[in-house]
């Protein structure tokens, strides 16, 4: 036989033998990335962005109220509206894609431990570019922690301060400043979604370092090991440093609230990962349904459901804090450590099991492969 | 009777024009290759972002010199003209081979066969007369220039490439390529948007049908390619594989370099037409290379068979390093590189590293984007040299900051070829008290499955 019949005959009958070789316990993945893509844009990221919106400018009004006339009724209003911000925020803050990755959003807007000298330096030299690199740890939900419950003691002191105090007006003025910031960065975030990026977030719909899924998997498990793992327990509880710092918790002066932002953030990380409608918590097309269509298993559980299960312990671990966590920390810095250990074990099942089974790049430089 | 062929071999001449298009091939793809490479940003994002790199044994001098790195990739770049004009060429040849394998050895977290193809055929090409027809120094020069060359310098090229095929494919010789395509069940699985093939490559037979014609093709595509009469199929073969590839996977220009090298199968008379279409162009003209002229067997020759044979006899050699490592080769990845096992498996991991202050027992945890780029990290993560290696810089790194003798742990997690993740590094040695030389690797954790196979 001639050599090139024979080298065809060969690659033909390569078909049939690998229809032979289909074995039913290799799942197809008919999976739609672009459905995916829309559940996230229009049911989770854009109802999120949305909310925020709305609350920060009922905080800014709030802001404006109490900066005419600081009372004890107009500070409460303005705690109130800050707190539900700041709750939202949460729910948010894991979307670092696009127009808030260009910003910096999370960088500019929770940034903790505050700089109080730097901002007290602010108010007091009134001159100061809030869009500054420099100027990161000087604003956004932090230092509106410090400047609604620490820039004195007890409420009557904070009154005062921004009433009969030294740099009263200027204070009003920086509390404003910092407010404002916080509305724009988000509602020029929301307009970028709403006039276009949805679109392109959406269109991109590939399988690279650069296409939509891969990013924002990459952002999502950067926010959970780094803001929400390590920023609002790790840190804290001592974990990079071999002793407790008791004073990076997230909310150093209200004090009360650090468990329930933290809750608040791994309530909508679950959320996320199982595509739940912002409002109505329907669930849609996800990182569960993806693994689950391709059948993901970790020694014969789905995964899927050994990463729920995981977010469930660490809830529950969480649960048993003190909503004070620097007080948790200087009582019983072992619970604290605890609580880190199951979230930390998730770590594990999303930037392993979860990373490889969907195939998604880690690396941000996309590089060349063999 | 042997001796008598060899020497016959050695005596055989053929026309020097397939080597001088391999040549000007060769150089010109290399300018572009590393003009992408600056044109991309990586050699800033490669090599002077991160703050820490990973070295090659033996190697450890060799670092990014910071803005000076640009001048390795000029001079690159430059003497890759000086390659394709065949100017200065053995100048050109050896600067490139130097400042390409420089860059190489400079991190090894960027490891890729495709780079290390690039660093032999670049050495190969110092010792082979690539410029005695149809370069600028043979204009120049007529004492150089010749129509006629030793045959084996064009058949080095030959088989090298054939090596890269055929230990590609009995690479993927192996039950996890065979009998589970893995990983290409991964790979293909997530091109859901690509038009028209993208729903096809959900299909579980489509990825064993990859993963068979992989193999076949790499294994029979050096023979295909030799024969006169299966070449312009094996060709097209080629193109298929590799723009296919291509279009599947992020591999750069490696599929450009390899469908154009390939062309030195191809016979003295498809090279002449080739290159009577360039010096029209050029408005040059080719008769003044078709002196009849051969290569006269001086002592350099002679000297230089016993390199060429000593290259190939290591190049067939090192591949199979791996049978004196204990443990499963994917797993340990004792002797995995430089061997041509080309997108052979897909592997996951997560690094924790804790850090043990012997003398107060305070302990934490190190935070690696501290030290380490997200490329780098996930290359850390799935290969021990590369964890001890960072594991002796961290030990370095907290002795400076105070602490006398800190214990190194590491808690890692690898998976592979899509089984689930299992711990990877034993958790309870300390990183500190092993050797960097691979025949103690005690620490890994062995393998919880057995992958068949060569």
């Amino acid at each position: 036989m001639a050599n090139k019949s024979w080298i065809l005959l060969l690659f033909v009958s390569l078909s049939f033998f690998a229809c032979d070789d289909d074995t039913p316990d290799v799942p197809d993945d008919n999976f739609d990335r672009t459905a995916l893509l829309t559940n996230w844009a229009d049911n989770i990221i854009i109802p999120g962005y949305t909310d925020i919106a709305q609350g920060s400018k009922s905080m800014v009004q709030a802001a404006e109220a109490f900066q005419a006339d600081p009372q004890p009724q107009t500070l409460n209003n303005l705690r109130d509206a800050w707190w539900k911000v700041y709750l939202v925020w949460q729910r948010v803050s894991m979307f670092e894609i696009g127009k808030a990755e260009e910003l910096g959003l999370r960088d500019n807007l929770n940034i903790y431990p505050v700089d109080t000298e730097g901002v007290l330096e602010n108010i007091s030299q009134g001159n100061y570019n809030l869009e500054l690199p420099s100027q990161r740890d000087r604003q956004g939900f932090p230092a509106m922690d410090f400047l609604l419950y620490g820039i004195a003691n007890g409420d009557a002191e904070i009154l005062e301060a921004y009433t009969t105090g030294d740099d009263a007006e200027e204070l009003g003025i920086y509390l404003i400043a910092v407010v404002t910031r916080i509305d724009e960065l988000l509602d020029v975030v929301l307009a970028d979604w709403t006039s276009g990026y949805r679109d392109e977030f959406i269109d991109n719909n590939g399988n690279s370092a650069t296409a939509s899924v891969d990013k924002l998997v990459n952002d999502y498990l950067f926010y959970y090991e780094k803001a929400l793992r390590a920023g609002k327990v790790g840190i804290p509880a001592g974990v990079f440093s071999g002793s407790p710092l008791s004073t990076h918790v997230e909310l150093p002066y209200r004090a009360e609230g650090d468990q329930t932002l933290l809750l608040e953030a791994l309530d909508y990380t679950q959320r996320f990962f199982n595509g739940k409608d912002y409002t109505s918590q329907q669930e849609g097309v996800s990182l569960k349904s993806y693994l689950n269509e391709l059948d993901a298993q970790k020694d014969g559980t789905l995964l899927s459901e050994l990463i729920n299960a995981q977010f469930e312990s660490a809830r529950a671990k969480i649960s048993q804090l003190e909503s004070d966590f620097a007080k948790q920390i200087e009582m019983d810095n072992t619970k604290m450590l605890e609580a880190y250990d199951e979230l930390q074990k998730n770590v594990v099942l999303l930037k392993v099991d979860m990373l490889q089974a969907l195939n998604i790049n880690i690396d941000y430089v996309d590089a060349d492969g063999d | 009777m042997y001796t008598r062929n060899i020497k016959n071999y050695f005596s055989q001449y053929a026309e020097a024009a397939p080597l001088a298009v391999f040549r000007i091939l060769f150089g010109t793809l290399m300018f572009i290759s590393l003009l992408r490479f600056y044109a991309n940003g990586w050699i800033e994002k490669l090599y002077l972002e991160p703050s820490f790199f990973f070295s090659y044994t033996g190697f450890e001098w060799i670092k990014p010199l910071g803005s000076w790195t640009y001048l390795i990739f000029v001079l690159g770049a430059l003497s890759a003209i000086g390659v394709a004009l065949g100017y200065r060429y053995r100048l050109s040849a050896t600067v490139f081979f130097l400042s390409f394998t420089y860059i190489e050895l400079m991190d090894k977290t960027t490891y890729l066969n495709h780079y290390y193809f690039v660093s032999l055929v670049s050495f190969l090409m110092i010792l082979l007369p690539a410029n005695a027809y149809f370069s600028v120094d043979a204009l120049k020069n007529e004492n150089l220039r010749k129509q006629y060359i030793p045959a084996w310098t064009i058949d080095a090229i030959k088989l090298m490439l054939a090596i890269v095929y055929f230990y590609a494919g009995l690479a993927k010789l192996n039950s996890d390529w065979l009998f589970h395509a893995m990983p290409l069940k991964i790979w293909l699985s997530a091109k859901t948007s690509l038009p028209v093939i993208g729903p096809w490559l959900q299909e579980s037979w489509v990825h064993y049908a990859f993963s068979w014609a992989g193999m076949i093709y790499d294994l029979s595509i050096p023979f295909l390619l030799l024969w006169p009469r299966t070449r312009l199929l094996g060709f097209t073969f080629v193109v298929i594989f590799h723009v296919v590839t291509r279009l599947l996977f992020p591999i750069g220009m490696f599929p450009f370099i390899m469908i154009l090298s390939t062309l030195i199968f191809f016979s003295a008379d498809f090279h002449h037409r080739f290159l009577h279409q360039l010096s029209r162009i050029l408005r040059l003209d080719k008769r003044i290379f078709d002196n009849r002229i051969k290569m006269s067997k001086g002592t350099f020759t002679h000297l230089l068979i016993p390199v060429i044979v000593l290259f190939f006899v290591f190049q067939l050699t090192l591949p199979f390093r791996y049978v004196l490592q204990p443990g499963e080769l994917f797993w340990t990845e004792q002797g995995y590189r430089f061997s041509w096992r080309v997108m052979l498996m897909e592997k996951a991991g997560y690094a924790n590293f804790k850090v043990v202050d012997s003398s107060t027992g305070k302990r934490f945890y190190v935070d690696n984007s501290q030290f380490l780029t997200p490329f780098q990290e996930k290359q850390m993560a799935t290969q021990p040299d590369f964890i001890l290696e960072y594991a002796l810089y961290l030990e370095q790194y907290y002795q400076q900051q105070g602490i006398a003798d800190p214990e190194i742990y590491v808690e890692s997690y690898v998976s592979l070829n899509g089984r689930g993740s299992q711990p990877y590094v034993n958790p309870d040695i300390d990183l500190t008290q092993q050797d960097i030389s691979p025949d103690n690797r005690n620490w890994i954790l062995p393998f919880n499955d057995e992958i068949k196979g060569l």
